[in-house]
């Protein structure tokens, strides 16, 4: 399976010919253009995303699993927003991917194209991962894990509302200057795992504005226009091709 | 080997008196980050019964569920062709874990619900309603919402109590609840089952309002997946 993935990349990534000898028996015939629109809109209030990143896999592939310890590319993606990381990791087991650049304020809108040579035999494996930190938080992450796309037929679309998750690496503080958002402008990665180092839902923000007596304990940087509900951003996928 | 396909291929006034009998694999996840479920009780039954009710008052067995966490009277009071499991995770189901029910007979009933309590929480309970189950072969996800069972008032005082009627919680599974809070509030003025407002918590471990902490005790719905492979 690696190499019949490894087949397509030189359509993707500009590797060396050395990798398509690997196809060598491979026929041609049977490797078909896979074409996606990923389009993510933020639906917060306050809550910017990340550049997102965008990976389009097989089976060997998970972005992160449900109580297990997220890699350490989505930590960093995570606390810092750089995906550089989480993209890196998922190379090796990638048709393909894409980072937006720039961060996707609220309400707004970007698109992503994928596109992939995909043999017969591997078709039916095709899945999206999308992740994108929620910049105003410690360690908040939205996105998609493996969304099967293997019958989604050219013009077609599908549509998803994403769940807000906790990387589970940084403790939820809300303390001054462990936010790397606008509103903080604090500390982004942090190799330390000071909280529960499982991914699970979000517990949600708390802020400064509804705890009262909370507040001399522990005074949050982030407002009651940092909090946030389910879900927090719209996934829409197009097949084009 | 496909049952379904041959339900399907039969009239439908026949399918409607056939025997429901499915067999399921149930797949339960406890999505938050802080919460843990109670035993939970699994519960096949008939179109005519209801574990809960949004908008209406808890039963007595229902409350008992959500103050305590303890599902026997739920279990006595089913019909007696309810299909029943009882506490499949063997214990508390802690965040982020999941837990199995495998080859599940149904028999005769046609929907499925599940409660377990949360804790740390006065009267909150994960909840699925009377979910009907499908005849088509295939695996099927469900997300759960956290409900209130209006029987309590949220508190939010860790003091142990977990009997039917008596104020507090009774306890913080993972041992990082506080003490000594003053409470959040003394009243339940909804006192019917509704959607759960969620715990407010403090940063306060030896005082404040409220022995949840607010920066680990909260959650947003869903709170629970659950994934019915229908064979």
């Amino acid at each position: 399976m690696n190499t019949l993935k490894l087949c397509a990349k030189p359509l993707l990534i500009s590797v060396a010919a050395l990798t398509l000898a690997a196809c060598g028996g491979k026929d041609d015939d049977d490797m078909m253009m896979y074409q996606y629109d990923v389009t993510i809109t933020n639906l917060s209030y306050s809550q910017p995303f990340s550049p997102l990143a965008a990976v389009l896999h097989g089976n060997d592939y998970q972005p992160w699993q449900l109580g297990e310890a997220a890699s350490a590319g989505l930590e960093n993606l995570a606390e810092s927003g750089d995906n550089s990381g989480f993209l890196q990791e998922a190379t090796d087991m990638s048709w393909a991917q894409q980072s937006s650049t720039g961060v996707l304020l609220p309400s707004n809108q970007a698109t992503l194209q994928l596109m992939a040579m995909v043999n017969d035999e591997d078709k039916a494996q095709l899945q999206l991962s999308l992740a994108t930190m929620l910049v105003n938080t410690n360690d908040a992450f939205t996105g998609i894990n493996s969304l099967d796309l293997s019958s989604l037929a050219e013009g077609e679309q599908v549509q998803h509302d994403l769940y807000i998750y906790d990387a589970g690496t940084e403790a939820n503080s809300e303390a001054v200057g462990t936010i790397p958002g606008p509103a903080d402008g604090g500390e982004g990665y942090n190799a330390a795992r000071d909280d529960v180092n499982y991914v699970a839902m979000h517990p949600g923000v708390v802020g400064r504005d509804h705890v009262g007596e909370a507040q001399a304990v522990s005074p949050s940087v982030l407002s009651s226009a940092h909090t946030f509900d389910q879900p927090i951003a719209r996934l829409t996928v197009r097949r084009t091709q | 080997m496909n049952l379904p396909t041959l339900l399907r291929a039969l009239p439908l006034s026949l399918l409607s008196t056939a025997a429901f009998s499915q067999t399921i694999d149930i797949h339960i996840t406890n999505l938050t980050q802080g919460m843990h479920f109670t035993p939970l009780l699994v519960s096949a039954h008939a179109s005519d019964a209801q574990l809960f009710t949004a908008g209406q008052p808890a039963s007595t067995a229902l409350a008992t569920m959500a103050e305590g966490g303890d599902i026997s009277l739920l279990v006595a009071e089913s019909a007696s062709t309810a299909v029943n499991v009882e506490n499949p995770a063997a214990g508390l189901l802690a965040p982020a874990a999941s837990t199995q029910i495998m080859d599940l007979d149904t028999q005769d009933n046609t929907q499925l619900s599940i409660v377990a309590m949360m804790l740390p929480t006065n009267d909150g309970f994960v909840g699925l309603n009377s979910w009907t189950i499908p005849e088509t072969a295939g695996t099927y996800t469900v997300y759960l919402n956290a409900y209130d069972a209006g029987s309590e008032a949220n508190d939010e005082i860790i003091n142990g109590a977990g009997a039917l009627g008596a104020a507090g919680i009774p306890i913080a599974p993972a041992g990082n609840g506080g003490t000594g809070a003053s409470g959040v509030t003394s009243m339940e003025a909804n006192e019917t089952v509704h959607i759960h407002r969620g715990n407010v918590g403090d940063a306060d471990l030896e005082g404040g309002i409220s022995d949840v902490d607010s920066r680990v005790h909260r959650w947003l719905n869903p709170v629970a997946k659950v994934e019915i492979t229908v064979k």
